[in-house]
């Protein structure tokens, strides 16, 4: 396995019904159809993922195509039907009660989507909770707390309870909690659907924030695409249980595994997700101090179709690799893309 | 659907005029030798089951060796461990501590004054809301002083508060069990089930013969009886926790005791506090109830009254009763509610602005203590400045004995005539092979084989045992007064339902009537309308009444709008509204209501046993005055057993009614 592979599923299943695992000895390909016949809830059908050190690895998909289900196997909170799960190497499914207790007070950590604060805690008290179950005194667990309630930009209301805060403000704390033991691993479920458009943008721009800061592992739910795109290094698509797709965002819109994919891309906007190294003339030449190859077309369309010519694509290391002409540019901006 | 339904209910209909006929005119027949086992389940077939259970009871108590201690050192040991704190908390709120024994015992430290315990429960009420709690439980403590119920009060009050934490914390404990294995509450459900319906006195019996008479076998009772529903309320408070907070907890890496105590349990709060509201009353409830085995207290001035007929002193510890069990609740449910308002934490301040009603509190019981050594009046409520009611209720009674005498007896006369003895009859009427077939068709046509099955049981361990008579007239009796409470509950349900105005005085009225002991019902009709039968009815169709209201009201305020406005849209008047929208969609609840009722009514049965009734309530109550545990216990079955019959036929068709208008 390779070494920067944080968290990886392998041929992952959760059928729900009973004899579950027996009807999975006896098929284990079955198909969605075979699945319903024999009367079980499909939640997730052999899912394999590979979630890499330090990328925001983004699982998308309807309402009840099976997300919660599956991240909820990978920290073992749901016991698969079948399938193995490994965390930083080691068989998780494998690992002690008392092993999986260790591994989740100190290297994993989650965010939820109706907060799931408790009520009868203050907001510091809120924070402080996962680390006075480790065991750590009150003043330290304090300390760490106030830290984290700070940076996530709460600090004053260390002392309000949940429900004297909004939801935007309540989800603030429910990621202060779960950053106060410093997981390695990150679990977000649908963290932002709850809350209102305004809001959610807001807290994706702070997300990325603390993400630019902290570079965590980092497993994210949502069923909303422009979010998995705003978002992801890698997006994973599931469908009545089982992935479709596993690839970056541009990946995604430029080759989509199947019409069920290329609906959600549809009405994403091309130019945001679009590098100009996708689309570039290999080989071309052109003119200017060079743009480089991963910026995205939104960047640099402005300065391509007012200069009127082909101009230079770098690589990261500043060597010419090809030139974009403005045409392309506009075919980018305007969908017509392929 | 439909075509099936119309001819099952020909069937059904066919088959209860068949009973009727044969309760009517079947008489006759029965009485030819070889016919009458039919109407009277034959002697020699009785299964002496009480026989057994006592034989067994016996061995328990004078044989049974569990190797290093025998049941009987066991239950000493129990007892004991109820008996220290109990005395305890008797000796501070009631008697004292007492130097020496019986006569010449003299009293060393005196019990605490009706001014600190009022000035206590003051504090409390305001420290749980408001002013106007504290001046509502203060008054009513107040009362108890100045009417001369303050002693036996405090007795029944010390029992309480004994009884309580033991109901709380065992509840508490089984529910928490409940919740986590799923065998346990495979084992523990149809015990909670049957414990919520076997009639109190049934096992205060048992309790008896291993306790003894006194206030430990009655905390023992209270206890017993008051737990069940906060097991059940505390297994559902748990299943109830938002999925996600479990969740966060296994995340955290709570370990399993961490994630009940930091995690369960706080969240679960709200839920966990109505049990304890609940396990308050039922205490309450029982305690008065209990004081046929010795737990002294408001409950014996009762009893003793009602067996001397003393109307004043029954009235005076009634409303004592009834004012103590106001307080309790509204302390009690103000409490729960203040636990789970989280408020912003109050900035620091010194230590007496913190304590500043405990420190008022401490002060008025130290000087009132103090002072009471030289100012008596100070220490114990003087009795000379006491009011006595007593004296105006017996003339009150007595005067409408005097004057409406003829009146209450045509009353009474009028309603055994056309109204309870023709029930009765039809009830003894029924040759018992056949009520059983019925009854198991009823079990399998409304909810299967299994309840059929159940239903055939039950049902034949009636008879078997020799309780078919005895259960017939408590079906009659409990049958008369449920008719009877729907007939006046469902109207007024509905009433408050269709008028916000009167739904808020009938509301107070019925959440009032709820917390009363159920002893309390009793002593007016008795004064009233003397013993027998209608006494009974009435008492318990003024018990059973309040489920009747509140699901009627519910069922009928909770359709939906939208119904309700396509009705108006397509021009309904308001009575077709009400009878053809209304009424249908809230028959579910209706049903659920009297299902409550009968319940109450079948609990209640038993303690109208005290009036003279002759039906398995009486039985057990023999068996409690003679201590005979195997008469009690298989009367208290069969009670309990009509009880379960009822509740799942009635649930069950509440459920098909529910199906029916797609509602759930
Ligand atoms: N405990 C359960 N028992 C039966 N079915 C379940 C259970 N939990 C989830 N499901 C089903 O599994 C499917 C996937 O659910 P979930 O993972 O919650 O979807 P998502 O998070 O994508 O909305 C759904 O069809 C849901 O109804
Ligand atoms: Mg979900």
């Amino acid at each position: 396995m390779a070494e920067n592979i944080k968290l990886a599923c392998r041929n992952v299943w959760k059928l729900y019904g009973p004899r579950a695992a027996e009807f999975l000895k006896a098929n284990p390909n079955a198909d969605l159809e075979q699945v319903r016949q024999a009367g079980f809830v499909p939640a997730v059908r052999g899912a394999n993922v590979d979630v890499r050190d330090g990328e925001i690895f983004v699982i998308m998909g309807l309402s009840g195509s099976g997300k919660s289900t599956l991240v909820r196997c990978m920290s073992r909170l749901i016991e698969p039907t079948a399938g193995a799960l490994f965390f930083e190497g080691h068989d998780l499914r494998k690992a002690s009660e008392k092993a999986l207790i260790d591994i989740r007070r100190h290297k994993m950590g989650m965010v939820f989507q109706h907060f799931a604060l408790l009520p009868h805690l203050t907001v510091l008290e809120n924070v402080a909770f996962p680390l006075t179950i480790q065991g750590q005194t009150k003043a330290k667990a304090a300390a760490r707390a106030a830290e984290v309630i700070e940076l996530v930009g709460l600090g004053g209301r260390e002392h309000y309870y949940p429900r004297a805060l909004s939801g935007g403000q309540q989800q603030r704390v429910g990621i202060a909690r779960s950053l106060a033991v410093e997981p390695e691993l990150w679990f977000l479920d649908e963290p932002f659907s709850a809350l209102d458009p305004l809001i959610r943008r807001e807290m994706q721009d702070e997300f990325l924030r603390l993400q630019a800061m902290l570079k965590k592992t980092i497993v994210f739910i949502t069923h909303d695409f422009d979010e998995a795109i705003r978002l992801a290094d890698r997006i994973a698509i599931m469908k009545d249980g089982a992935i479709i797709q596993v690839a970056t965002p541009e990946e995604l819109v430029m080759n989509p595994a199947s019409d069920y994919v290329e609906e959600f891309t549809r009405h994403v906007p091309r130019d945001k997700v679009i590098s100009v190294g996708a689309v570039m003339q290999k080989g071309a030449e052109g003119a200017g101090e060079g743009l480089r190859m991963e910026g995205k077309i939104a960047d640099i369309a402005e300065a391509v179709v007012s200069a009127n010519a082909p101009q230079m694509v770098v690589d990261s290391a500043g060597k010419p690799v090809g030139a974009i002409d403005p045409e392309t540019v506009i075919n980018v901006l305007i969908g017509r893309v392929r | 659907m439909e075509r099936m339904f119309k001819p099952s209910i020909l069937v059904f209909a066919a088959l209860f005029a068949a009973t009727w006929l044969l309760a009517k005119f079947g008489g006759a027949w029965f009485e030819s030798p070889a016919l009458a086992w039919l109407m009277e389940y034959p002697k020699s077939w009785v299964l002496p089951l009480k026989d057994y259970v006592s034989a067994a009871m016996k061995w328990l108590v004078e044989d049974a060796n569990f190797g290093l201690f025998t049941f009987t050192e066991f239950t000493r040991a129990i007892a004991w461990l109820i008996e220290q704190p109990y005395e305890f908390v008797r000796a501070v709120l009631a008697t004292g501590f007492m130097d020496g024994v019986g006569r010449r015992a003299e009293q060393i430290v005196p019990p605490l004054s009706w001014i600190a315990v009022t000035a206590a429960v003051v504090a409390l009420g305001h420290y749980a809301k408001s002013w106007g709690l504290a001046a509502i439980v203060g008054l009513a403590f107040l009362y108890l002083a100045v009417f001369g119920q303050w002693e036996s009060a405090m007795i029944t009050l010390a029992s309480v508060v004994i009884a309580v934490p033991f109901g709380v914390v065992g509840g508490l404990m089984l529910g928490l069990l409940t919740y986590r294995h799923k065998a346990f509450e495979a084992v523990l459900k149809p015990i909670l089930d049957l414990m919520q319906t076997i009639p109190v006195f049934a096992y205060l019996v048992p309790i008896l013969f291993m306790f003894g008479f006194g206030p430990v076998s009655a905390l023992v009772a209270t206890v017993i009886y008051a737990m069940p529903p906060m097991a059940r309320i505390t297994t559902l408070a748990l299943q109830n926790v938002d999925p996600e907070i479990v969740d966060f907890g296994k995340m955290t890496g709570c370990t399993q005791r961490q994630m009940t105590w930091k995690i369960l349990v706080p969240s679960a709060l709200s839920g966990l506090m109505v049990g304890v509201n609940q396990v308050i009353m039922l205490s309450l409830n029982m305690v008065i109830i209990a004081s046929m085995i010795g737990a002294g207290g408001l409950g014996f001035d009762v009893l003793s009254s009602l067996r001397r007929l003393n109307i004043g002193g029954g009235f005076e510890a009634g409303i004592a009763i009834v004012v103590l069990a106001i307080a309790l609740d509204r302390l009690s449910q103000a409490l729960a509610e203040r636990s789970t308002t989280y408020a912003p934490a109050p900035a620091k301040t010194g230590l007496f602005v913190r304590y500043k009603r405990s420190g008022v509190v401490a002060v008025i019981l130290i000087a009132t203590m103090a002072l009471g050594f030289f100012i008596p009046a100070l220490q114990t409520y003087p009795e000379g400045a006491e009011l006595s009611t007593g004296a105006f209720w017996t003339e009150s009674v007595k005067y409408l004995n005097i004057n409406y005498f003829d009146q209450f007896e045509a009353v009474k006369i009028f309603f055994l005539n056309n109204f309870l003895l023709p029930i009765k009859r039809f009830f003894l009427g029924i040759p018992w092979p056949w009520a059983i077939a019925m009854l198991t068709l009823i079990g399998w046509k409304f909810g299967g084989w299994k309840l059929g099955l159940m239903n055939l049981i039950m049902a034949t361990f009636i008879a078997a045992t020799g309780m078919w008579e005895k259960a017939m007239i408590t079906v009659y009796l409990c049958g008369a007064s449920v008719i009877i409470a729907s007939v006046i509950g469902i109207p007024i349900g509905i009433w408050a339902a269709l008028s916000p105005r009167a739904g808020r005085v009938i509301g107070v009225v019925i959440d009032t009537l709820q917390t009363l002991p159920s002893f309390v019902y009793l002593i007016p009709v008795v004064m009233l309308f003397r013993i027998g039968d209608f006494t009974a009815m009435i008492a318990i169709v003024a018990y059973a009444l309040v489920p009747a209201v509140r699901y009627a009201a519910h069922g009928v305020r909770h359709v939906s709008a939208e119904l309700i406005e396509a009705g108006v849209v397509s021009g309904c008047t308001k009575w077709q509204i009400l009878l053809k929208i209304r009424l249908p969609l809230a028959l579910p609840e209706i049903l659920l209501g009297i299902n409550q009722t009968i319940m109450l009514a079948l609990s209640m049965l038993v303690i109208t046993a005290l009036v003279g009734t002759r039906d398995l309530g009486q039985e057990v109550y023999i068996a409690l005055t003679k201590a005979d545990t195997g008469r009690g216990l298989v009367a208290g079955f069969a009670i309990a057993f009509i009880a379960i019959m009822a509740d799942r036929v009635i649930s069950a068709s509440a459920r098909k009614a529910k199906a029916r208008y797609g509602l759930d």
